[in-house]
């Protein structure tokens, strides 16, 4: 929205020329961790700093200069101090703003309430050391951002993106190596979904399904008629499905039975489905409420590409035969669709990127025979263009770069009486997202320290919880067994849940509500309580 | 860069200020004999077998870690030097298993190339030989120190790739031994089983489990491709026996040949035997095999009932963020241009 794309505006690779590294809502070592030792390598060798600004005392904190432990969901608060401090104290880059941005003004009178003191009564972290942070991160000549789901799941995700944004254009830290804003994505294809229109307002390439000139090129070359409206984000699915809106649904490859925030409710609207059909390489929990389960392969069994969190496009190759009667998912979904009446024939899908690039103007340059040599980055607009590894260096796609002033509110659920305690929800280096491929990898499994809640030495002491005691953490949406963890890395007030275990599923806990415009649910804060789980009458 | 001109055996060659003698040497095809020297890695001169003669100079020279000077003469091949590797390898297979039966290193092993190409079959040193319990305490690899020539790669990976600091050189003398501190399982250390060590050891002290007794590396099929697990985008091998993937390596890529547990170790959901092998259809409440052209038809069927009844936009589908951007594509397209909704999403909020 500010620049006009969302996507890392810089490379993996040129991270390590940034002197000053801001990660934000990252646990970068441990959801990224090549990326990690990327920041720890620049930071031991070549003398660049680090900001760490998390509820948690992660590993890179171990690597870090400064590290800003706040509530969670008081992010814009923590961000529009920053620049207020860089802004007070002339560390802002005048000359990129002049030329490379507009509605500065604007910013800066929403910017003028959010002094270190104030951000302080917000945060809970001291103005002292966001003065500090502020100084280093303004006085940079260049300043790397580096984001992922601790930024985005929240009912304010829109504007944490927004508000970094500013800091980043307000200091010239875009459009060059070592700068930039660079939100870590989850999963391995979670940006080729993304691109290739698996999103129900844009069509592949981020083309709006509102533009009549958009659906008009995908009819033709579809020789179909499209619907006009976007259609339902993945949150607004279960609540449709709820009020009987969604009648049938089609999951391949996905498990929110685990994955989603409020499971009991996300069961409740499966169950409710007159059909469910659920294409997986195993009997997940979502597939075990599926009236048709279709057996696709593991990325092992297939050939095809993955778009990484750079935008680079990459060759994925079969390496096996399809395990037992199991297909290929590109055939299932030719076959789902030819006997729905309307038939697609690909002989391989090197034939489906061509028609890809064909539509989609960032892939228009993409072949499997360019894919060969380590992959391109996307824009990659014809068939001689190199790919891109920064974005933004002349201009934003949108032009010129748009301030967008934003004040902080507080996440949809706070702590109060009943419920005194934030709880916020993460990976661990171990496991993966809902387990189905890290659980049933034994020795990982083995190694694994499974079903644990952090919890602060003060609440432990103030709960009487002990380490390593069972524990019932309790929402208003469920309660959930746990072990605790009692550790002083994560803040007082907090407590962290993983949430890739089935048997102690963070998302029963977690708040569906959602940023108004993101559609992203709150995963990262909500209230609950704990109590100890075996009490003695 | 400033470029330095040198003769090594004989041939005129031209590198960048700073190369080292063994990486110059490799710029013209010359292989140097080398175990400590790695790469990615900073050198230690540790292992002595990378020694050659350079001009001028009274000792023999590591040419891992000399760098190329202007003018210089470097041989590689002499009598001397060939009798320093010699007693290298004579010294290290004093102390040292020859159980190349069976051991998983064979054919990939530097110790056994390089006893091979110096036709050494066995040391004239008698005398006493280690016999430390093998460490099998991690899920993921075993350490074999007995087999250990103490090059240091897998503590220089460690520390300076990985940035973790679980082990290091302990002890003196012939007792010295790469060790976590106090000689602790893996487990109870800072380690994260990134298995770079294992990446990096030239013989077969460090191995990984899945692999033993599968195969013969010369008989496993090696493909490249990309890791299925975070957005990093790492690059991969993948090695094959039996339509079985046995283990997996990395060479480059973005990651530079690194990679974390589950990119080196998280595999075994590939071939296990929780997959789903058949369509199911529920018949009476329960989930039944069925054939595909039943389960195709079966899905057709009540889509399009559902489409008739309550028309395109009661139906949603979600995509995947595990599959490929062609399978994507396809089932937004069949979403969209078949089914007729754009109730079509997948879990990048989540």
């Amino acid at each position: 929205m500010a620049f006009g794309s969302g996507a890392m505006t810089n490379s993996i690779n040129d991270l390590s020329q940034a002197q000053v590294f801001l990660v934000i809502g990252s646990n970068t070592t441990e959801a990224h961790p090549i990326i990690g030792i990327q920041i720890k390598k620049a930071v031991s060798e070549n003398g660049a700093k680090l900001i760490v600004i998390d509820p948690r005392k992660i590993k890179l904190v171990d690597f870090a200069h400064i590290w800003l432990a706040q509530k969670p969901g008081t992010d814009v608060a923590i961000i529009n101090g920053l620049l207020y401090v860089i802004l007070s104290e002339g560390l802002v880059d005048k000359k990129f703003i002049r030329e490379r941005t507009e509605g500065f003004e604007e910013l800066k009178k929403v910017l003028s309430k959010y002094t270190p003191e104030a951000v302080e009564k917000i945060s809970g972290v001291s103005a002292e050391d966001l003065r500090k942070a502020a100084r280093l991160f303004g006085q940079a000549k260049s300043a790397s951002i580096i984001y992922s789901m601790g930024i985005t799941q929240h009912t304010t995700g829109v504007d944490n993106v927004l508000a970094l944004a500013n800091l980043a254009m307000a200091t010239g830290n875009i459009g060059r190596e070592g700068v930039g804003i660079n939100p870590l994505r989850g999963q391995n294809n979670v940006q080729g979904a993304c691109d290739v229109g698996c999103l129900p307002d844009v069509l592949p390439g981020y083309q709006k399904v509102l533009e009549e000139a958009n659906r008009k090129k995908f009819e033709q070359a579809w020789n179909c008629r499209l619907p006009e409206e976007p259609g339902l984000t993945v949150v607004e699915m279960t609540n449709a499905a709820l009020d009987g809106k969604i009648v049938a649904m089609y999951i391949m490859g996905e498990n929110p039975m685990l994955s989603d925030p409020d499971l009991t409710h996300v069961k409740e609207a499966l169950e409710s489905l007159d059909f469910l059909v659920v294409q997986d390489i195993f009997l997940t929990e979502t597939a075990e409420l599926a009236d048709v389960v279709l057996p696709g392969v593991s990325f092992a069994e297939k050939d095809g590409t993955f778009t990484s969190t750079e935008r680079r496009v990459q060759r994925v190759r079969k390496v096996i035969e399809p395990i037992g009667g199991a297909r290929p998912d590109w055939q299932i979904i030719l076959e789902v669709s030819r006997a729905l009446g309307y038939s697609m024939s690909y002989a391989h899908p090197s034939e489906i990127m061509t028609e890809i690039a064909s539509l989609s103007p960032i892939y228009g340059g993409i072949t499997y025979e360019r894919l060969e040599n380590g992959g391109l980055q996307w824009p990659c607009p014809t068939p001689d263009h190199p790919g891109t590894p920064i974005l933004h260096r002349e201009k934003f796609s949108r032009g010129l770069g748009k301030f967008h002033p934003v004040e902080y509110k507080p996440p949809a659920e706070e702590p109060d009486k009943n419920y005194p305690l934030i709880l916020t929800t993460g990976r661990i280096l171990f496991q993966y997202h809902t387990g189905t491929m890290t659980r049933r990898s034994e020795g990982i499994n083995e190694i694994t320290p499974t079903r644990i809640v952090e919890v602060n030495p003060n609440d432990a002491k103030k709960y009487r919880i002990e380490d390593g005691e069972e524990i019932l953490v309790i929402s208003r949406r469920g309660k959930v067994k746990a072990r605790a963890n009692v550790t002083t890395s994560i803040r007082p007030g907090t407590i962290f849940m993983p949430f890739h275990f089935a048997e102690s599923a963070a998302n029963i806990l977690t708040n569906s509500a959602l940023d108004p415009i993101a559609k992203i649910p709150e995963l990262k804060v909500c209230a609950v309580r704990v109590e100890i789980a075996n009490k003695k009458q | 860069m400033k470029q330095i001109s040198l003769i090594i055996d004989g041939k005129e060659v031209r590198v960048a200020k700073g190369t080292t003698i063994l990486e110059a040497a490799k710029s013209v095809g010359i292989e140097i004999p080398h175990f400590c020297y790695y790469p990615e890695l900073k050198p230690t001169a540790a292992c002595r077998m990378c020694l050659v003669e350079v001009e001028g100079a009274k000792d023999l020279i590591a040419s891992c870690a000399f760098q190329v000077a202007e003018g210089m003469v470097v041989r590689t091949q002499t009598e001397r030097v060939i009798k320093a590797r010699k007693l290298v390898i004579e010294l290290l297979l004093s102390n040292h298993p020859l159980d190349c039966l069976t051991c998983e290193s064979n054919g990939a092993c530097k110790l056994q190339k390089y006893a091979y190409q110096l036709r050494i079959s066995s040391s004239s040193y008698q005398g006493e030989r280690h016999s430390y319990v093998i460490d099998e305490s991690n899920p993921f690899f075993i350490r074999d120190y007995n087999k250990c020539i103490l090059c240091g790669r897998c503590v220089m990976a460690d520390k300076y790739v990985q940035f973790i600091g679980a082990i290091d050189y302990t002890h003196r003398g012939f007792n010295t031994k790469i060790s976590s501190p106090f000689d602790r399982p893996l487990q109870e250390t800072p380690c994260i089983f990134c298995g770079e060590c294992v990446a990096v050891c030239p013989v077969g002290a460090l191995m990984e489990k899945n692999r033993l007794y599968k195969g013969r590396i010369w008989e496993l099929k090696k493909v490249n491709t990309i890791c299925p697990y975070c957005g990093v985008g790492c690059s991969i091998t993948l090695w094959v026996k039996d339509n079985e993937v046995i283990r997996v390596t990395s060479e480059g890529g973005v990651n530079k040949g690194s990679l974390c547990v589950k990119g080196r170790f998280g595999y075994d959901f590939i071939n296990h035997s929780d997959r789903l092998t058949t369509p199911l259809v529920r018949k009476k409440g329960k989930l039944v095999e069925a054939s595909w052209e039943e389960a195709i038809k079966t899905v057709a069927d009540n889509l399009h009932k559902v489409k008739k009844k309550f028309g395109a936009s009661a139906i949603a589908g979600l995509s995947s963020a595990k599959c490929t951007n062609e399978e994507n594509y396809l089932f937004q397209k069949m979403m969209r241009a078949v089914i007729g909704t754009n109730n079509v999403d997948h879990c990048a909020r989540l």
